[in-house]
């Protein structure tokens, strides 16, 4: 039974987006994703509105101290085992956020981290990798456990 | 009456922002939004910076409109130095700022197509994006932060094999943009959806100071760029394009047009670019006084105000983004509306925003308390 539940995880790893303050660029560039240029739905990938029906968190933004809350909830809300994907240099480190007194300065300072994917913004074709790499860090632990 | 919580998370895009819904069966009789969930300090932090790395700042203030806040931050800062850009700089401003322009209104156009359940058709605008998306990364090297602009010019010159690519591009999304216009005016879904809904009379539109295509579409003609021409504006011939109705299907076909209007525009400055340098050297320090620039950035008017004291670094920096001045409009359009309808009006000012996750139902008069997510409201109406 868990061996079926893995083998369809790893197949259709469903996302869940947040933006934490971000300035947007990021989040155009993760829908640009699922448009049919890259279409990231060839690897099972879904963008799913509810946490409860996801996998991966995707996180952009830097965190901002009224956002943290919020944050923290829907990362609750998914079910086990759930990981998390920071997008952008700002999820990443906070910059050039990071000296704002209003942020926290990256996701990790929040929540643990699986991924991440530097660039303001990353590419595409670099979110896509970054979630292929998740998808084979999942698939490693799979394997091993 | 019913007391309904929009956000502040959703699952499409953007950033967090929260609304409160009071509900009487279906209709929509208050709204109170509640912002401040992306708020970062960015204001602060110009003080903290310098005026070159503050450009960097700038561009990231919002990812859609980036070429607009660094043209209206370099502006203010090239009038509290005394120096202007040089013509051809002042061009391929335009050139950027148009083809920005294309690419903010064919994302919206997608979103609004999202909202109103034709999934296709968002699909097909943002493949069609992606053609204005190469362009842009062709002349700067980006696809969101183009870091073009720079105090006193741009960065980067247009060469002419650019230039022929770039017109072929615009010849595809005319044809393209053509097509979706003849197919938003007489599509019955798109008809259904969006015609006589979130109305926006006139008069309200005046006195809740709308701004942008909001604003247009409610038939008031008011465009920085024809208003207050900046950057190359005055010596380039365009239209500034209204439309009457107020509701959301003026809103669609008001940024159809206007795409149309920015390729005219992108085409002429291209062919009447004037030969030159693209930059002019600045001190680093600037003289102490105040000023304020404004730009027509794709969702509306956008103000920034910066203060000097002479140092390096800028004593106050405001700024003000289109968005802030359509929320009292918006409010004011989503009275009376369906609850189904809540997603295409909020998204219809095509907010710097949008969050209509999850929604908590209070019902006042037995107490019961529900949520609902976004889809779950979209399947309730759609029956998707």
């Amino acid at each position: 039974m868990t061996k079926a539940l893995s083998w369809a995880r790893v197949k259709s790893p469903w996302l869940i987006h947040f933006n934490t303050g971000g300035c947007n660029g990021c989040d155009i560039e993760l829908v640009a994703a699922l448009t049919p240029r890259f279409d990231v739905e060839r690897f099972g990938i879904l963008l799913e509105g509810s946490p409860r029906h996801a996998d991966i968190l995707a996180v952009t933004g830097p965190v901002t101290l009224q956002v943290k809350d919020r944050l923290l909830r829907i990362y609750e809300q998914m079910p086990e085992p759930k990981y998390v994907v920071a997008i952008g240099t700002c999820a990443v480190s906070g910059a050039p956020f990071k000296d704002c007194y209003n942020v926290y300065g990256g996701v990790d300072k929040v929540l643990p981290v699986d991924v991440y994917i530097p660039g303001c913004p990353p590419k595409p074709e670099a979110i896509i990798d970054g979630i292929v790499k998740l998808i084979q860090k999942i698939k490693g632990e799979e394997s091993r456990g | 009456m019913i007391k309904v919580p929009f956000g502040p998370q959703h699952p499409a895009l953007k950033e967090p922002e929260n609304f409160t819904f009071e509900i009487d069966g279906d209709i929509v009789v208050a709204v109170k939004p509640r912002i401040g969930y992306n708020h970062r300090g960015i204001e602060k932090a110009f003080e903290q910076r310098t005026y070159i790395q503050n450009l960097y700042l700038a561009e990231r203030i919002c990812g859609i409109c980036s070429d607009a806040h660094t043209t209206c931050y370099t502006q203010a800062v090239e009038s509290l130095l005394g120096v202007e850009a040089p013509p051809r700089a002042r061009y391929i401003r335009v050139i950027v700022a148009e083809l920005e322009r294309i690419h903010s209104h064919s994302l919206w156009l997608g979103i609004a197509a999202h909202e109103i359940g034709f999934d296709t058709l968002f699909f097909y605008y943002w493949r069609d994006r992606e053609v204005v998306m190469d362009l842009l990364e062709s002349i700067s090297g980006n696809r969101v932060h183009y870091a073009m602009n720079t105090i006193g010019g741009v960065r980067r010159d247009i060469s002419p094999e650019k230039v022929s690519m770039i017109k072929k591009g615009l010849d595809f999304l005319e044809e393209r943009m053509k097509r979706y216009i003849e197919m938003m005016k007489t599509d019955q879904t798109v008809l259904k959806r969006t015609e006589g809904v979130g109305v926006l009379k006139r008069r309200d539109a005046i006195d809740l100071c709308a701004v942008g295509p909001t604003l247009r579409a409610s038939g008031v003609k008011n465009d920085v760029r024809a208003d207050d021409p900046y950057a190359a504006y005055d010596e380039i011939p365009f239209n500034v394009v209204t439309h009457d109705g107020g509701d959301v299907l003026s809103r669609i076909l008001v940024r159809c047009e206007e795409i149309l209007e920015s390729i005219e525009i992108t085409r002429y400055a291209l062919d009447h670019m004037p030969e030159g340098m693209t930059r002019v050297r600045v001190p680093m320090a600037v003289p102490p006084g105040e000023t304020v620039s404004r730009v027509e950035a794709p969702r509306g008017e956008l103000i920034h105000y910066a203060k000097s004291n002479g140092t390096a670094r800028p004593e106050r920096y405001k700024v003000r983004s289109p968005t802030l001045g359509n929320i009292p409009a918006l409010c004011k359009m989503l009275i009376g509306c369906h609850v189904a309808d809540i997603p295409i009006i909020l998204a219809g000012i095509d907010p710097c925003f949008a969050c209509m996750d999850r929604m908590t139902f209070i019902d006042l008069r037995n107490g019961d308390e529900w949520v609902w997510t976004m889809q779950e409201l979209r399947r309730r109406y759609r029956n998707d």
